[in-house]
Parts: structure tokens; C-alpha cells; sequence
């Protein structure tokens, strides 16, 4: 048998919840309307990094492939030539895919590279209608040409060799200097 | 890797001298002379090493594996860390690992350090990483952190040392392992250390090249990542890629390798370690040559000739199942097989059951090299009754034999060209035990001499001669300790063969048979061949018939002996047979040089008897003969089927499937299909039913077939009578040349050798004004061709010239071994 104060008082305290949220702040988020801005450190998804004059910094070394604990991710390595060059030094990645319906977004990989070619972005919508589609090849992963960035293949702009660029010895670029003046 | 027993036979003798020694506190017995290192991987210990390798001899240059010994068996210590890797053990000797002595472990992180100091950290792109053993050592037992912050010494990289091989000096420890191999194990020593100190390197000589059919080896033991091949580098990583082992299909040694694969691609092939037949050695044609399967001509879809069109045209496979049939019924027995001598066992038991029950036919033959006319009965009479249902279990002649063997002869058989596991086991005899090693060749070859073998100069046509003289020759003095190896060039020479068989008869010595394909030897055992049926069973033998059609429950066998290779293509030409069902066949070799001529008016006849004749194709790219074909079927490369290889030895080396592809059948199921639509079925449509029917019918018990003592000729009608620029052409493959299988691999192919005519010392002066290297003509029966000379210890009247070679083929351009060619200097006219 329940108490009178069951009866009575508890269902008029539900109304007191609901009246009482009518004068808070709102939590709701307006998605996909208003995007509000995730954590700085948010995992998203990837991002393939460039040299400041348009090569590729990934060396397809698969480290990323091998840490990754889902599986998510294909690199094939190839010799950069002089006449096609895509990364200082020898060695650059031909095919890079991440597998998005794989990828737990955990950033393993991350921590993996060593030359930081692969980061997060704060990129969230990773959301398609097929699986081919949410196979993210190099091309979808590479970071825009930023101004003064050059499309590669092209040599190296800012350095004589891979450790100059390795060792942060970048030589500024003479569109830089014509920039700056 | 192996752990060596010191003399493979002599280890049973050395069980009394045991040496006994305490190492981490226990003690263990192992044979004198044993090695520390050795030792202590009886106990569970390992201790890190980089130069140390079982097959190779102690050097001590790493200096990784220092332990401490306080007591050397004498009651003394040594007073500082010493090398386990080259000390012998010593009865009651002490040896603390860096598993129980501070002592040991310091000194090895301290070479590590050192080792580390000017080691590049670019494991992220070298090639070894994740399966290197200088970064799992470092790990296990090395320092965490670098204490070295100064700048490493830094060379341009890589430097090509051949094309196939790349070295990058700078993550070089100077293990010597490379340079150990080229000079113990393949006789190349074209690599060497050079420089001191710091600077130390391995270089290679100006003028000599880094010429070696065994280079990829020491990519292999190489334990970082200094040498890498331009074939695979940055291709591929260690751990994405899927291994399996697999037995080489480029000769008939039967090399152990292992196939690495990723994603339906074969990315690379390694040795693997069968101390019984190719130890951890293969040549680099096993190594590099696995593209031949993945190029563009690749038949992926079975093909029939359309009836209106008359093209080729994709088809299912039922289709070109009732297409063939359809086709071999309109012929009825008229149909000859040529199934090539690249098939694995199991499928070439479908051929050879094929052949007899769907068929009815005997004309079957593995043989698809140019045997020359009426030379195929002598071959097949001797392979009937010396080589097939013989093997190691039955005493035939072993890798381990040849190490052991007291003297070797080699004939018709160059084995540095044409079965590399062979020629690394007789240098390794010859250095080891001293085993003398004698040839009939026209001249010392590059690999004779790397063996330590002396030359019996023998005039090409002339073996059986020189082998009927052999019995009598006191320095050869063959006798039971002896071995004779024919190669199957022998065939060619009339008498040769039987000349082989009496030679091992009167001496005692011990007779066998190296052919040159990896699938030879098993269609021989399965009867691939006009005179023979499974198991050794004598075709002429009424009882192996009732025995064999009781077994395949076949009314009726075909009673008669079939024709031989040559002889199917004169009947086909003849218009004697209506079809023909052709396999593994190199175009090159069986069609071009048909009648030993290539655009002759013969072979221009068998080219329109293949175009009017019924053509059944089996093949894994299209190829000039899938081109006449009726039907084309495509079938499984080796890494895309299981089965089993038969080597030279009658040794069984089975191996399994690698990639799948859906794209092929191995040749029992193409068979088996055909056989049903044209009901009368062979009853196996798989390798593994193949090899069980194989297993139950099992080996001929009766009477073997006896080959009849050939006459020999004894007086060879002198090939110098038009001239004395008339000259016979010796010749054969190179290891490295144009085949179809070694398609792909540009890099590899860039090492093959430079074709060269070699002369004697009388033909070259004979040429007058020209110098060694310049190019002269030589011109045979089917044309002529510009090569270099060079003076080799050949007899008068003889020349050498590879048959094959990448783009001077001198046996499609000039003419095959035994022609009657020219030497005439460039300007031709010149005499």
C-alpha cells in the first residue's frame, strides 16, 4: 500500500522538475544547424601533413599500419626518384588508405609517426551510405595546399637533403622573402 | 637457423668425444670443436650475434656475443670477455652469458653502443625493419636511450654494388657476413671490406662487377639493413606480409623458399633452411624471378576459337570443357600430348592418365626441349630404366652423397648455370672434403673452375667417347666412392647416355640424371612418356597394363609404344594426328626450333599443321601457341595450386597453396573436366585425389626396362674438313636468360651475364686484328649475331656461346648446341 506521500505530493514534485528546467541553460545542440566546436584535442578524423613547400612528410613506413589495433589503415611505400619526388628522402607512400568503418579513432597511429605526417583534425562527420566511400585514400587524407605549398612531385625546395629538413635547417623560400617585402 | 652438427655423417662417430662444460651453471655434453655460441643454444641461452652464421666460418668481427669465462677447462679464467662465436668448447670450461654474469652484459651493451654509434635511425624506411636483428638485439640487449649526441658519419646512399643488389654503408656493421658468403659459399668474392677504422666499407672492385647467380643471399643474411634489393625495397613490411613455404620451380633442385605475400600479391621470396637439400642457399633466379605470373598476358578467362569469326573468344568454362572434348572425340586416338616439363607431379598424373584413358593414346611426352630427330628413344629407354622409381630412400645419388662423394664426374651438365643447389654443394664438397670434381665440357666454365673441377676438354658430339675413355683414365679413377652427373643436354649425343650407364657399370660408381625443369623428373615418375605409365610401369609389359588398368579400372590400355615430342610434331605435320593437347611449353623452344630451324620450311609446316590441327591449350599466359589454339584453358601458376615438385634426387617436395585466385585451375581439374564431357572420366579433380590415387597405385614391382648398350661411335667425322673457320658451336642456357618465367624483373635481368663467344686460343689468332672484347660475327644455320670475344681453353675447332641470353638468344639467332657456325670479324668480309 503506498504512503500518501506517494500518492499525492510525488507526482506533483515530477511537475516541479519539469517547470524548474524551463529556466535553465539548454543543453540541446542544434546539429547539423549550429556546429558547435569540439575539444581541442578531439580525435577526428586523419590528416596527412606537408613540408611548408608541398611535400608529403609521410615516408609510408607503415608504423601507423602496424600500431593501428583495428586494422584500419593500408600504406604500400615506394622510392622517390629525382624526377618524381613526394617526400624528402627515399622513400615515400604510394597508397594510404584509412578504413573509416575499422578506424575506433583511438590515435595510435599518431603516437606511431615518426615523422608527425599523420595527425588528427577535429573532423567528426565520418558518416556515408556505402563502404567504398569511407575508405579514405591518400588524396582524401592530404592537408590542403596551403599559399606557397606546391602540388608534388617537385624536388626539395627548402633543403639540400632529407636531414635538412629532419633537423628543422629549412632554407626560406624565395617567394617568402618577395612576400615579406 | 641450422644448427650445424659438425660433419653431417661423422656426427654418429663423434658421440664418444663429447665435450662436457658448464655454461650458466649448466652443464651440458656437446661434440668437440662445437662452438660456444653453439653450445649455449643447447641450454636455452641465446646470445646476441650479428656475424655468427652456422654455414658460414667464424670470423669474430661483430664482437656482440662476448661472454665471460672464468674458466677456460684449464683452471684458468680468460681475464676479459671473450667471443663465443669462435671459441671451441674445452672440457670443463666455464662460460658465463649475459644471462648470469653483469660482466658479459656490460661488455655486450657496451658494443651495441658502439655498433649504434654511427647506425643510422632510419628503421621507419630501411627495408629490415621489424624483422632486424640489430634493432630486436638492441632492444633485448642494448641501452634504451642513446647516450650519443654527436653527429653520425653519413655516405650518399644506397650505392648500386650489382643491379639488383643495393648497399647502404652507413647502416653497415662490418659483420663480413656478405663478403663471407661470396668467397666460402658462392666462389663470387667481387665484395669486399675495404678501408679502416671509421671508414671501413664494404666496396666492390672497379673493373669486376658484382657478378653472382647467388647475390640475393647475402641480402638475406645480411642482419641489418646495408644490402637490399631494388626489387623489393620499401615495398613491403614484415609484418603485413604472409609467409608460406614452397619449393622453387625454376630447376630441378627442389630449393626450399619461402613466399611472402600480401593482399593476392607475391611481394618477395626468401631461402628457406632444408639442411638436406638446398641448406639456407638459392639462386637468384628462385629469389627474383616470381613476376613471370603476374604480367599483363595472364589468361584469365578459358578462350575457344569462335566457328564463324575464327578468333578467340571468351568462354565459360563448361563450354570449353564440351568445346575440347567435342573436339578430341573428332580425333579419336590421333591426338598426341605434349604436357611440358613445368607441371607439378599430381598434375602431370592427370596428364599421363589423361593421355591414356581419356585419350587412348600413348603419344605423351614431358619433353618439350629439342631432342632432335630419332634422339628421344635413347633418352626414354635410359630414363626407364636408370632414373624413374629412384630416390633417396631407394640409395640413389643425394645432395648429402655429392658432399660426401670421393669424385664427381659432370657431364653434358654445367650446374652453376643449370641447377645452382647442385653447384653449391659440390664447391662446398670440393672445399670441405676435397672431393675431386672432373667435367666433360668444352671448356673450364667460371663454375668449374669456382669448384676446384679439372676439365676433361671434350669436343661437343664427342661425350660418348670421352665417357666409354673414362673407365681407363688413372687420373679420374671413378670408382664405388664415385658419382657420375648427366645433365639432360647428354640426351643430344648419340650413344652418351648408354656411354654414362656402362661407365657406372664398370667402375662401380654411381649414375644420376639432372634435368633442368622442376617438373622433369616428376612426369618421368608418372609417365609421361611414350614407353612408360605411372609408377615405372613399362608400357611394353603386358602385366604393368593388366596391373595398371585393374588399378584405374580402365577396360583396356593402349598396347603399343607412343611417339616421342619430335615425333607428335612430324605426325602433326604429316597430318598422322588431328590434335594435339599442349601444356607448360615454351614456344621458344619447342615450335621456333622445330627441326632445328626457325623460320624454315619446316617450321613454317608445323605452324600451319597447328592451325589446321585441334588444339587444346593449357597455359598461364598466352603464348604463341595459345595463339593457334582451339581451346585455351587457363591454368594455376605454382603459388596458386598445391602439389609437389619430384627433384633431380627422386626426392618428393610437396608444398601448398599460397594465394587464391579464382581466375585458374590447376590442370587435374581442366583435365578432369574435359575427360567427363567426353565420358570417360579420370576420376580425380583435385591435387590432393590425385596424390592419394598416385599413393595407392603405387611404384612397378616387376621388371624394369633394360636400355640396350648403344654403339658408340668411336671416330667422330671431323667437323673441321670445309675449312678451318668451321666450327662447332657448344652452348647452353645461362641461369640468368630470356625464359618466360623470369619475365618482370628488369633488375634481375640486368644481372644476367653479358653474352660472349668464346674461342680458342688458334680460332682467335686465326681471326687476326682483333682484341679480346671486341665484337665479332658469329654465324650459324639460322643467322648471325654480333658478340664479343673471348679466349676460354677451348679445343680447336670449337666455340662457345650462350644459348640464351636477354636479347641474343644464339639458339634462335645463330642455331642450338652442336651446329657448324662461323667466326668472322665485324666487317663480315674480312676472311
Amino acid at each position: 500500500m503506498a504512503t500518501l506521500k506517494e500518492q499525492l505530493w510525488d507526482p506533483i514534485a515530477g511537475f516541479g522538475v519539469t517547470f524548474r528546467t524551463m529556466f535553465r541553460k539548454v543543453v540541446t545542440e542544434q546539429y547539423p544547424f549550429e556546429k558547435v566546436p569540439t575539444a581541442p584535442r578531439f580525435h577526428g578524423r586523419h590528416q596527412l601533413n606537408r613540408w611548408p613547400d608541398g611535400l608529403e612528410k609521410c615516408v609510408g613506413c607503415e608504423l601507423c599500419a602496424w600500431a593501428c589495433p583495428a586494422d584500419a589503415i593500408y600504406v604500400e611505400g615506394d622510392s622517390n626518384t629525382d624526377d618524381e619526388r613526394y617526400s624528402p628522402g627515399e622513400r615515400y607512400g604510394r597508397v594510404y588508405q584509412i578504413n573509416y568503418l575499422r578506424c575506433i579513432l583511438c590515435g595510435l597511429c599518431i603516437e606511431a609517426c615518426p615523422t608527425r605526417a599523420l595527425t588528427m583534425t577535429n573532423e567528426y562527420e565520418l558518416a556515408d551510405n556505402s563502404r567504398a566511400s569511407l575508405i579514405y585514400e591518400k588524396s582524401d587524407l592530404l592537408a590542403p595546399l596551403l599559399p606557397g605549398m606546391e602540388q608534388p612531385p617537385h624536388p626539395m625546395r627548402l633543403g639540400d637533403d632529407e636531414g635538412d629538413y629532419y633537423r628543422g635547417n629549412l632554407r626560406a623560400r624565395a617567394d617568402d622573402e618577395a612576400g615579406e617585402a | 637457423m641450422t644448427v650445424t652438427t659438425g660433419d653431417g655423417a661423422g656426427s654418429a662417430v663423434e658421440k664418444s668425444d663429447l665435450v662436457t662444460l658448464t655454461i650458466d651453471g649448466i652443464e651440458v655434453s656437446v661434440p668437440k670443436d662445437t662452438l660456444v655460441i653453439r653450445a649455449a643454444e643447447q641450454v636455452g641461452v641465446q646470445i646476441p650475434r650479428f656475424c655468427d652464421h652456422p654455414l658460414l666460418d667464424p670470423v669474430g668481427a661483430c664482437r656482440q656475443c662476448l661472454v665471460d669465462i672464468p674458466d677456460a677447462g684449464n683452471g684458468r679464467g680468460f681475464p676479459k670477455p671473450q667471443a663465443s662465436c669462435t671459441l671451441p668448447v674445452a672440457e670443463g670450461m666455464v662460460v658465463n652469458t649475459q644471462a648470469t654474469s653483469a660482466v658479459a652484459d656490460k661488455a655486450q651493451q657496451g658494443i651495441m653502443e658502439f655498433l649504434l654509434i654511427n647506425h643510422p635511425l632510419d628503421c621507419p624506411v630501411c627495408d629490415k625493419g621489424g624483422e632486424c636483428p640489430l634493432q630486436n638485439q638492441a632492444m633485448s640487449n642494448g641501452r634504451g636511450e642513446s647516450r650519443f649526441v654527436e653527429h653520425k658519419r653519413v655516405y650518399p646512399k644506397p650505392i648500386n654494388i650489382s643491379a639488383q643488389v643495393l648497399l647502404d654503408r652507413e647502416r653497415c656493421v662490418l659483420c663480413a657476413r656478405c663478403t663471407r658468403f661470396s668467397e666460402q659459399i658462392a666462389g663470387d668474392p667481387f665484395i669486399a671490406l675495404i678501408e679502416r677504422g671509421a671508414l671501413q666499407q664494404v666496396g666492390i672492385y672497379e673493373r669486376e662487377p658484382f657478378e653472382s647467380y647467388f647475390s640475393g643471399n647475402t641480402i638475406q643474411i645480411c642482419p641489418v639493413g646495408a644490402l637490399t634489393s631494388a626489387a623489393y625495397r620499401f615495398r613491403s613490411r614484415p609484418f603485413d606480409l604472409v609467409s608460406a613455404p614452397a619449393v622453387a620451380e625454376h630447376d630441378a633442385c627442389g630449393s626450399a623458399i619461402r613466399v611472402d605475400h600480401r593482399r593476392g600479391k607475391v611481394m618477395r621470396r626468401l631461402a628457406d633452411n632444408d639442411p638436406e637439400v638446398n641448406e639456407e642457399w638459392i639462386t637468384d633466379k628462385d629469389r627474383f624471378a616470381f613476376l613471370w605470373a603476374r604480367q599483363d598476358d595472364r589468361l584469365t578467362h578459358p578462350m575457344v576459337r569462335d566457328e564463324e569469326t575464327g578468333d578467340l573468344r571468351v568462354a565459360s568454362w563448361s563450354e570449353a570443357f564440351a568445346v575440347a572434348a567435342r573436339g578430341l572425340a573428332a580425333a579419336k586416338r590421333k591426338v598426341g600430348l605434349l604436357p611440358g616439363g613445368r607441371l607439378t607431379v599430381e598434375d602431370a598424373y592427370a596428364w599421363s592418365k589423361f593421355a591414356r584413358v581419356t585419350c587412348r593414346t600413348n603419344n605423351i611426352d614431358f619433353r618439350s626441349r629439342p631432342l632432335g630427330a630419332d634422339r628421344g628413344a635413347e633418352e626414354a629407354a635410359f630414363l626407364a630404366s636408370q632414373v624413374v622409381l629412384t630416390g633417396p630412400d631407394g640409395g640413389a645419388v643425394t645432395y648429402a652423397d655429392l658432399e660426401t662423394a670421393r669424385t664427381v664426374v659432370l657431364a653434358g651438365l654445367e650446374p652453376e648455370d643449370e641447377a645452382g643447389a647442385i653447384f653449391l654443394r659440390l664447391r662446398k664438397a670440393n672445399r670441405a672434403h676435397g672431393t675431386r670434381i672432373f667435367s666433360l665440357a668444352p671448356f673450364t666454365s667460371r663454375g668449374l673452375r669456382k669448384m676446384g673441377g679439372r676439365l676433361l676438354p671434350t669436343v661437343p658430339g664427342t661425350e660418348a667417347t670421352a665417357l666409354d675413355a673414362l673407365a681407363e683414365n688413372g687420373e679420374v679413377a671413378l670408382d664405388g666412392g664415385g658419382i657420375v652427373l648427366v645433365g639432360e643436354r647428354l640426351a643430344s649425343v648419340p650413344g652418351a647416355l648408354s656411354a654414362a650407364v656402362q661407365l657406372a657399370q664398370t667402375t662401380g660408381a654411381r649414375l644420376a640424371w639432372v634435368p633442368r625443369r622442376a617438373g622433369d623428373r616428376g612426369a618421368l615418375e608418372v609417365g609421361c612418356l611414350p614407353n612408360l605409365f605411372p609408377g615405372g610401369r613399362p608400357v611394353s609389359d603386358a602385366s604393368a597394363r593388366v596391373d595398371l588398368g585393374a588399378a584405374w579400372g580402365a577396360a583396356k590400355l593402349p598396347e603399343a609404344e607412343g611417339l616421342d615430342a619430335e615425333s607428335i610434331l612430324d605426325a602433326l605435320v604429316e597430318g598422322d594426328l588431328e590434335a594435339l593437347v599442349v601444356g607448360g611449353v615454351d614456344p621458344a623452344d619447342t615450335l621456333q626450333l622445330y627441326g632445328g630451324q626457325l623460320h624454315g620450311a619446316r617450321a613454317k609446316k608445323l605452324r600451319k599443321a597447328l592451325r589446321k590441327a585441334f588444339v587444346v591449350a593449357l597455359e598461364v599466359r598466352s603464348s604463341e601457341l595459345t595463339e593457334v589454339a582451339d581451346v585455351v584453358f587457363p591454368v594455376a601458376p605454382t603459388t596458386d595450386k598445391a602439389g609437389s615438385f619430384v627433384n633431380w634426387e627422386g626426392r618428393v617436395r610437396p608444398f601448398g597453396k599460397v594465394l587464391e585466385s579464382p581466375t585458374s585451375l590447376p590442370d587435374v581439374r581442366v583435365l578432369a573436366g574435359i575427360a567427363e564431357e567426353r565420358g570417360r572420366p579420370i576420376g580425380i579433380r583435385s591435387p590432393e585425389q590425385a596424390a592419394t590415387e598416385m599413393q595407392q597405385l603405387g611404384p612397378w614391382e616387376g621388371e624394369r626396362l633394360v636400355i640396350e648398350p648403344a654403339e658408340i661411335p668411336h671416330e667422330v667425322s671431323a667437323s673441321s674438313t670445309s675449312g678451318e673457320r668451321t666450327l662447332v658451336l657448344a652452348s647452353w642456357k645461362q641461369l640468368i636468360d630470356d625464359g618466360r618465367m623470369q619475365d618482370g624483373d628488369d633488375h634481375y635481368r640486368a644481372t644476367a651475364r653479358r653474352p660472349v663467344v668464346l674461342v680458342g686460343q688458334a680460332t682467335f689468332d686465326g681471326l687476326g686484328g682483333v682484341e679480346e672484347g671486341d665484337l665479332v660475327t658469329l654465324t650459324g644455320p639460322l643467322g648471325s649475331l654480333n658478340l664479343p670475344v673471348r679466349v676460354a681453353d677451348l679445343a680447336d675447332g670449337v666455340v662457345w656461346a650462350p644459348a640464351s641470353a636477354p636479347g641474343f638468344s644464339v639458339r634462335h639467332l645463330v642455331g642450338p648446341a652442336g651446329s657448324t657456325v662461323t667466326v668472322s670479324t665485324l666487317e663480315g668480309g674480312r676472311k
